[in-house]
């Protein structure tokens, strides 16, 4: 069977999807990529690329999850992964209850296990939750029956930034195997670099992470990843950059001297896209700060996919939507 | 004549003293008679201890109380029963209570409700700086004249090298340990566990090993400057052991304790995000729980104390960074320590045992009279069934918190008898889980 997607109604590139051979899917949970295999990653991209080839047809509702309720639990800002959770639960036909603490018991003191345990009761089956502190969306599962999905726990995992991510990319260079995908900026505070760390090389990418050594720890050599420090020294051998938001909301103490001396030796300027090959794809998960990880000409570019990815985002929270309630996309017509 | 107490037919291990032999052991009152009876003697009550280890009463240095400020989490009285089931007859408790134990009467506070309590004997340590503030010097001299054994701002360094060079030289005089938490500060704001590679895949906020070992460095070269007493608590990481090591060669005077969960668990364990493998020190990698072991081994740590460190489990169940560090110790002391050290061959029981009798004794200057049972000492005893197989279950604590990381273990040996001044004030069913004292 062949889909459309919105990709290739944009760029105008056929993608061919087998759809013989879909294992079952089954987790209740979606807390990370780094539990995952490589064969249940390509499985919701796959299910993910169905969904944009459905919407690139116009096909934009669908009856999979009929009248479930979604509540989302947002502890920390969002307003992208939030609204693109929100959308794609009622693409699906989804029920949605929007929780945020500026409004809530939670500033009566009540706890959030508590918060999530009434949502559960109110009916809520999936629970989508963002919190700044690591390991939260797995407290959840230990006192509620609902799914969780985490769409961000601290510094931890960001699961559906990183498939996007790798979606994103897929849908440009075809394949992950064998590319190089540079991580470029704060991989000390950043859960989207942990999510698509352990996917890309999960799918057979080398990752190389870039920044100053207070942001990206040698260790990280030891589990699997290349170090640099130098992002001059490595973007010719790059064929997708991803450059990571500095978080100042996360800074503890001055990591770097000064945002100008950041964007001096880490910046993703026309110089250094000039330094790269000239199918480098730039992929930023945003919001991204203009004049301190890139400039307006890169993050407008032709190199750029940072909106396919928003697009490409709304397709990966219906497949993970769907799958964690054992639904897959609906065939096309 | 003062009652008399016969325990039968037990193995009687007791390190000071050099002995482990199948023995009876008679009491007289509070005190020790020895493995003979008093010439002509019938003994009024006959405690059957065949099978069983017969020890000095353990001594648990390092115990948090909460009381008085924290009382949801546990009480003196709750406390001191939860170190009976674990086999403690004398407990030390730490003095980062609200408000903090830095005043004579604070200091009494802790003595009379443990008497009123008659469980296991508390003794208060006492903070070093005023309201445990870090800045001065709490007053030393009258916190020991009402009973303090040691000082310590446990909970909280003593960051401050000046005061630290002051409370070593000015405890000198009444010959009192001075207990240090060892972190420096400014190497762990908003960590959660061990820095590491752990840490890295988690996303977790870390404190280097270095914040532990700069802070031992430096306490173990004050005590050398001052000739005074330092006491490393729940010494954690590699180069820690290695610099008390070092320092004990040199002639200085320190020591160290290790906690069970230093020896039994790793930073691997936070993968799982729950907050009762969070402490601190935070648990280390499979290497530093290696060498402390190895520093337990050939003495280079003096005993085993537990940091037992209740909190409610409105607290502690909690998103990790609001979880409070620290974990119950007391009543599951036993079997971890078997299962790292005894088990693999490591340590003898009489070794273990010394740990935890003799030497904390002589940590808190107690030797004369506790730590051992020649004739004369205090009738503190031990029964334990070494080999009894049990299921470690918050459910039957008697700590009134149960933030343990061991729920549902399925472990081996357990303090099943605990006889305090002489009373029988513990006793487990030697066939069912039924407390019959």
């Amino acid at each position: 069977m062949v889909l459309k997607s919105i990709f290739e109604i944009r760029h105008g590139r056929e993608m061919t999807i087998d759809n013989s051979t879909i294992p079952v899917w089954k987790h209740r949970h979606l807390l990370g990529l780094e539990q995952l295999s490589a064969e249940e990653i390509t499985l919701l991209l796959d299910e993910a690329d169905k969904y944009a080839a459905h919407s690139a047809a116009g096909r934009l509702k669908h009856n999979v999850l009929n009248g479930t309720l979604v509540a989302q639990l947002f502890f920390e800002n969002s307003t992208r992964t939030r609204s693109s959770f929100g959308l794609a639960a009622r693409r699906l036909s989804a029920d949605t209850l929007d929780f945020t603490p500026s409004s809530s018991s939670l500033s009566k003191g009540e706890s959030f296990i508590d918060t999530a345990q009434n949502l559960v009761a109110m009916g809520a089956r999936i629970l989508v939750v963002r919190h700044s502190v690591p390991g939260t969306p797995q407290l959840l599962t230990k006192y509620t029956d609902a799914s969780v999905i985490n769409a961000g726990d601290g510094a931890h995992e960001h699961p559906t930034q990183g498939l996007l991510d790798i979606m994103t990319i897929r849908q440009r260079k075809g394949t992950i195997k064998g590319l190089t995908v540079a991580l470029v900026g704060d991989i000390l505070h950043s859960r989207v670099a942990r999510s698509n760390i352990w996917a890309l090389k999960k799918l057979g990418a080398r990752v190389v992470l870039c920044g100053p050594p207070t942001l990206v720890s040698d260790r990280w050599s030891e589990l699997g990843c290349e170090v640099y420090h130098h992002l001059d020294e490595i973007l010719p051998e790059v064929d997708v950059v991803n450059v990571l938001r500095i978080q100042f909301e996360r800074q503890r103490s001055a990591l770097f001297p000064s945002v100008s001396e950041y964007f001096q030796l880490y910046g993703m300027t026309r110089r250094r896209m000039e330094l790269g090959r000239p199918e480098m794809l730039i992929l930023a998960p945003g919001p991204i700060n203009r004049g301190v990880e890139l400039t307006p000409e890169v993050a407008d570019g032709p190199h750029s996919a940072i909106l396919d990815q928003v697009t490409n985002g709304l397709a990966v929270r219906m497949a993970v939507l769907g799958l964690i309630q054992g639904k897959s996309a609906p065939l096309p017509d | 004549m003062a009652r008399l107490t016969v325990i039968r037919g037990g193995r009687l291990i007791d390190p000071d003293q050099g002995l482990d032999l199948i023995a009876d052991l008679w009491l007289e009152g509070s005190r020790v008679v020895g493995l003979e009876p008093p010439p002509g003697a019938v003994p009024d009550k006959i405690i059957d201890a065949t099978g069983l280890l017969v020890t000095p009463g353990l001594i648990d240095i390092h115990v948090h109380l909460r009381e008085p400020g924290n009382e949801e989490d546990e009480t003196i009285a709750t406390g001191a029963d939860a170190a009976l089931a674990g086999g403690w007859t004398t407990i030390v408790s730490m003095p980062n209570t609200r408000p903090p134990i830095d005043t004579p009467a604070a200091v009494e506070f802790v003595i009379l409700q443990a008497k009123r309590a008659g469980k296991a004997q508390v003794l208060p340590s006492a903070c070093v700086s005023k309201n445990r503030a870090g800045e001065e010097l709490a007053e030393l001299g009258k916190l020991y004249e009402a009973g303090a054994v040691a000082f310590t701002d446990d909970g909280a360094p003593v960051s401050h090298a000046g005061l630290m060079r002051r409370a070593l030289e000015y405890s000198k005089m009444f010959d009192v340990p001075i207990y240090q938490h060892c972190q420096v500060m400014e190497l762990t704001v908003g960590g959660l566990m061990n820095e590491g590679d752990v840490s890295l895949r988690l996303g977790l906020p870390g404190m280097p090993p270095v914040a532990e070992e700069i802070m031992v460095a430096r306490d173990i070269m004050l005590a050398e400057l001052t000739g005074g007493h330092v006491h490393i608590q729940h010494l954690s990481t590699a180069r820690s052991v290695e610099l008390v090591r070092e320092g004990k060669k040199r002639g200085i005077r320190v020591t160290a304790e290790a906690c069970p969960h230093h020896i039994s668990l790793t930073d691997e364990n936070l993968a799982t995000f729950d907050s009762n493998f969070k402490m601190n020190p935070p648990l280390r990698t499979a290497r530093d729980v290696e060498a402390v072991i190895q520093g337990l081994i050939d003495g280079t740590i003096d005993l085993i104390a537990t940091d037992h460190a209740p909190h409610a489990p409105e607290k502690k169940n909690r998103e990790l960074d609001q979880a409070p560090f620290g974990i119950l110790g007391l009543e599951t002391m036993m079997p971890i320590v078997r299962s790292s050290l005894i088990e693999p061959g490591l340590l003898t029981w009489p070794e273990v045992i010394a740990k935890l009798t003799i030497e904390p004794a002589k940590l808190i200057r107690r030797q004369q009279y506790k730590g051992h049972l020649r004739p004369g000492a205090d009738a503190d005893v031990t029964l334990i069934d070494p080999d009894r197989a049990w299921t470690i279950d918050t459910a039957g604590f008697r700590s009134k918190s149960i933030n343990t990381p061991y729920q549902g273990w399925n472990v081996k040996g357990r303090a099943v008898g605990t006889i305090v001044s002489g009373e029988l004030r513990y006793m487990l069913d030697p066939h069912r889980e039924t407390v019959m004292v």
